[in-house]
């Protein structure tokens, strides 16, 4: 059992196969309206101590796929494997383990703190649901993961309700919760897209930290590019429920394949005073909807490159361009 | 540009709370020029939205001190009754688009008509109005047949662009917009960004824009005001203000932004600021900053460092003030 942990240490740690996840639009209460495909179709693999991440606009499907991930929605179709089980096929008690081995951070630190509890409550909660009976050791894992999440001292926190602190601190309490049970994934929801940006900063360079200290996996789920180039090793494009680039950081920024992560790319301003007399070329339009999304590439009606016949009528598949450089577009095949 | 268009001199916006009074705006002073865009950079709580609220005097019930002056054209505004200010300022000269305002809209009303509205209102022509909103549509980029919609028939870029139609039916000197990209994705705001670049490039309007964004704010700005716990500590040119700003807060608020075409070593600032009720006497930001000393107790008088380049710290003192 220990040899063949070690051996795993850099395989792979979570495997997402064909994953479709779709909700059912009902019409009076009853009776099939058709379906919100949020996600739908999506393959990846995550290896054990990386991070990557999702990055998509609001309604692309991207919260979701983490959902799905961590096991709140039924998949549709497919299947999501972490260390070589799949999730469907879990028992009720074996999906406490598997929560055990995946935090999850939230994107409203307020919204995911139980206003009535203290941080120390917060804290003990998960580590009792998981049988850690003794008194002393919830104590010491409570200190611990409390100066994990620079919180110091501990006693100054532990006593407060999540309403007597800031912004900042009440997503390290978030992040500590996740932390305790000490998983081997972490799934972050746009942990920053709430904070201010001298604080954003500060939770994004914990969570790098945290995550190299541990090895810990982490899916990193946010709409800001320019903070991805900070925090992952892999970036996967999201648009209209699908993947459609994936690569590492630095190719991904440097020279981006698909149509859509360019325009993404050249809409994101850096600070610069050009700026203002400078003006971006944007794509027209709006990502289709998710109920009736546009046959081919989902991309085809707003995209410069079309090639009319193949892709307003043909899914286009992953094509492999560079090495580990993958992209869904057909100007690549 | 180059000529004086408005001039906000000591403005005070304070409220009463429980706990005591909140000082959200606390002696701010700016000046903007005709055609120019100003952006009011600040993190949230600092006071930026009281700031808007203050100028176009939108105040809530429980003001405590509402003084200062607002010079326009020559006249003070502060001296205006309540009735003369909407009459001649409010939507006339000045308008808003406030937060959120995709979310305002009047879910009965068709969005040509609320951006109608305001033309009727002030000047009483029906017919006119709507060939005004018509016009007005086209010119940030809605389709012209959007007009008969309701809001919830549109995405929210296009609720946004009509929300900002709304503020230019009236062809205002400035509109004031607050966080007008904050809730939209990354290419619906380069969209919008590109619209108000093109308003600002064919008219004459101003803009003050209120954002935390400083990356999306360079998209427009010519100056940069930088707001702190309720006041202005820097008002500097936009393209000073992104390379070398001259306050330690701008200075360790710009190492904080992530870029994307360069890699940098990204610093935070330690610590929260302050409550804007039961403030210390001194500068403001003192308890964070790294190169405070004993003159850092005393309240920093806002020092001209000419090119209308202000700053409001002690660093800057030397030979210029006593």
């Amino acid at each position: 059992m220990e040899t063949s942990a070690t051996q795993q240490n850099n395989g792979t740690l979570l495997s997402v196969q064909n994953l479709h996840t779709w909700f059912e639009l009902r019409k009076w209460g009853f009776g099939r309206a058709g379906f919100v495909r949020a996600v739908d179709g999506v393959d990846f693999e995550l290896g054990r101590g990386e991070a990557v991440a999702f990055v998509g606009e609001s309604g692309c499907g991207k919260s979701t796929l983490a959902k799905t991930i961590l096991g709140l929605y039924k998949p549709t179709k497919g299947a999501v494997v972490f260390e070589g089980r799949r999730l469907d096929k879990l028992k009720s008690q074996d999906m406490q383990w598997y929560h055990s081995q995946v935090g999850y951070v939230q994107q409203d630190p307020y919204g995911a703190l139980p206003p009535f509890m203290n941080v120390h409550r917060i804290l003990e909660e998960p580590l009792l649901i998981n049988k850690v009976t003794n008194k002393d050791e919830r104590e010491q894992r409570i200190r611990d993961v409390m100066t994990e999440v620079k919180m110091m001292p501990a006693e100054d926190f532990l006593p407060k309700f999540p309403h007597m602190l800031s912004g900042g601190q009440q997503q390290r309490v978030v992040v500590a919760r996740s932390m305790i049970l000490r998983p081997k994934l972490i799934i972050a929801d746009e942990p920053v897209s709430m904070l201010d940006a001298s604080v954003r900063v500060e939770i994004l360079m914990l969570l790098r930290a945290l995550q190299q200290e541990h090895n810990l996996a982490v899916s990193y789920i946010t709409h800001d590019l320019s903070t991805v180039r900070y925090f992952s090793e892999r970036i996967f494009v999201m648009y209209a429920a699908k993947i459609i680039e994936k690569a590492p950081v630095d190719d991904l920024l440097r020279a981006p394949l698909h149509p859509y992560t360019q325009a993404l790319i050249t809409a994101i301003p850096d600070p610069d005073a050009k700026n203002a007399v400078t003006f971006k070329e944007v794509p027209p339009g709006e990502p289709p909807s998710l109920i009736n999304p546009p046959a081919g590439c989902r991309f085809h009606p707003r995209c410069p490159h079309v090639i009319q016949g193949l892709c307003n009528t043909q899914v286009p598949p992953a094509f492999e361009p560079q090495p580990k450089h993958f992209v869904e577009c057909w100007l690549f095949r | 540009m180059g000529t004086g268009l408005l001039k906000v001199e000591n403005l005070y916006l304070h409220f009463r709370a429980t706990k005591g009074v909140v000082q959200a705006v606390d002696d701010v002073s700016l000046d903007l020029q005709r055609n120019e865009a100003i952006v009011v950079l600040g993190e949230s709580g600092c006071g930026k939205t009281t700031l808007a609220k203050a100028i176009l005097r939108l105040l809530p019930r429980n003001v405590h001190k509402y003084a200062g002056k607002v010079y326009m054209d020559g006249t003070n505004l502060m001296e205006l009754s309540d009735e003369d200010f909407r009459k001649d300022v409010r939507w006339v000269k000045i308008s808003m688009v406030p937060q959120a305002a995709m979310n305002s809209l009047n879910p009965v009303m068709r969005v040509g008509d609320q951006v109608a509205e305001p033309t009727e209102a002030h000047f009483g022509l029906k017919k006119e109005a709507l060939a005004q909103a018509r016009e007005v549509f086209q010119r940030v980029g809605v389709p012209v047949d959007f007009m008969s919609r309701y809001a919830f028939e549109l995405s929210g870029g296009m609720r946004q662009r009509v929300a900002i139609a709304m503020a230019l039916v009236t062809s205002p000197d400035i509109v004031l917009l607050d966080e007008p990209t904050s809730a939209l994705d990354v290419l619906t705001q380069a969209n919008i960004m590109n619209v108000l670049k093109r308003i600002k490039q064919e008219t004459e309007t101003s803009f003050i824009l209120i954002t935390h964004d400083i990356a999306t704010s360079s998209e427009l700005a010519d100056r940069v005001a930088g707001m702190y716990a309720g006041q202005i500590v820097e008002l500097n040119d936009a393209e000073h203000f992104f390379t070398t700003p001259l306050h330690p807060y701008s200075q360790k608020l710009m190492a904080s932004v992530p870029t994307l075409r360069q890699t940098k070593k990204l610093e935070f600032i330690p610590g929260q600021p302050p409550s804007l009720i039961n403030l210390l006497p001194g500068c403001r930001f003192a308890p964070r900053c790294s190169s405070k000393f004993e003159k850092c107790a005393q309240d920093p008088p806002l020092i001209d460092m000419g090119e209308r380049r202000k700053v409001k710290c002690w660093l800057y003192a030397q030979g210029k003030e006593k």
